[in-house]
This record gives C-alpha cells, structure tokens and sequence, in this order.
C-alpha cells in the first residue's frame, strides 16, 4: 500500500535534491525508510544517523511512522554556532 | 525566570542583550560569543551563510536554555542566532547567563552552546575565494 506525503529538504539535501519540496507517494512506512528511499534517489551523501528529521513540524525519531498527508522534513548534518 | 531563544537576520548588539541579563541577586555573568573567522580547515573563507527552520530551532533552543536553567543554578539565560550572509568578524552567535555564583554561570553558558551547535537545524555554507562553497559538516559526494 502506497501513502502520499510531502518531502521538505534543507541546505545541502535542498541543492542535491534541486528543489524545496516534492510530492511523494511511497510504500515506505517509517521516517528511516522513507529517508532510505529519498536519499538513494537524489543522491544525498549524508548517513542517516548524522541527520534529524521531523514530521508536521515536530522533530521526531527515525523509527516513526508516517501516514498519507504528512510533512516530513529531512535535515542534513546541523553546524550552528 | 526568563528563559528565551530567538533566530535573528539583524546584527547582533552583545551590549544590549547583556543588559537582559541583569538581575540584583546575581554575582556573575558570562557571555560567549560565536565569530565568524577568515580560516577554517586551512581554507581561506571569505563569508558565512547561515540557514535554518525557524521554527523547529525556537522551539528546540527554547528547550536547552530551559533545561539549562533546570541543570544548574542560574538567574537568567538567553541564547540569539544570527542567520543569512555573515562576513568576517561578524558574531554569529551569542549565549549569556547571569547566576549567584560564577560556577553555575560557566557551566550553563558551556551547556547551551554545545546544544545549540548539536541539536538545532541550522546549516553552516562556507564561501571561499573564486566563487567555491561548502555545507559544513556535511559529506561531499
């Protein structure tokens, strides 16, 4: 079975993946394995354990699932300070 | 308590935000200071640019200095970040904490910065001479 979500890249997964946000039908039903999925489609050279994610704008864990409708946002590597 | 974090396009003004942390039973204040600087890795950087999710990085800097003020024994803490096209010698950052005893205050001021850097979405681009850029901390392909 299929979801239909909405991806959002930042910084350097923005510039690899050539766009902001993309709509996204997936048979991926956790946030790791849909970050599987994208990374290996656009190339991203980050390991998903050096990078965070969040759902409808709340951090959140790998292990999450996601449903149709979801924002999912991908962070790549943070460097603050 | 205060407890406060906030992302910023604006320069940041220290003097002013140290002001914020004025408080009659407090005996120390220590302040950091993030700069922007011309060499990094033996690469010779000519500007900054800062991006983040505004948002997420409130919300999730608003959780370490409040964690921060739970941890040690502070009066006030307050954390700003700059964010867009920085030049050198520009302060990217700025942490300050005011306590009873200077202890707490280091150690606090220590604890909000490393959080920060760890744990908030925002992205460091290098921009060297001859137009090259890199995402700091990122893999390159």
């Amino acid at each position: 079975m299929t979801i239909d979500v909405t991806t959002h890249y930042f910084a350097v997964f923005r510039e690899r993946a050539g766009c902001e946000t993309e709509a996204v039908s997936t048979s991926s039903h956790t946030a790791a394995e849909l970050f599987e999925e994208i990374s290996g489609r656009h190339g991203f050279a980050d390991k998903r354990d050096r990078c965070k994610v969040a759902i409808n704008g709340a951090l959140a864990r790998w292990e999450s699932a996601i449903e149709s409708g979801d924002e999912v946002l991908f962070f790549p590597p943070v460097a603050g300070g | 308590m205060a407890a406060k974090f906030a992302i910023t396009s604006d320069p940041i003004d220290p003097d002013a935000l140290k002001r914020s942390l004025e408080a009659a039973q407090a005996g120390a204040c220590v302040t950091f200071e993030g700069w922007v600087r011309n060499l990094n890795e033996g690469e010779s950087v000519d500007a900054l640019e800062y991006e983040t999710h505004a948002a997420i990085a409130v919300s999730e800097g608003e959780t370490v200095i409040a964690e921060a003020l739970e941890r040690f024994s502070v009066v006030k803490a307050e954390c700003v970040h700059r964010v867009g096209l920085l030049a050198i010698g520009d302060c990217a950052v700025w942490v300050g904490v005011s306590a009873e005893h200077r202890g707490a205050a280091f150690d606090a001021c220590r604890y909000i910065i490393d959080e920060i850097k760890n744990r908030l979405p925002i992205w460091k681009k290098e921009h060297y001479g001859k137009g090259a850029t890199a995402w700091i901390n990122c893999a390159t392909q």
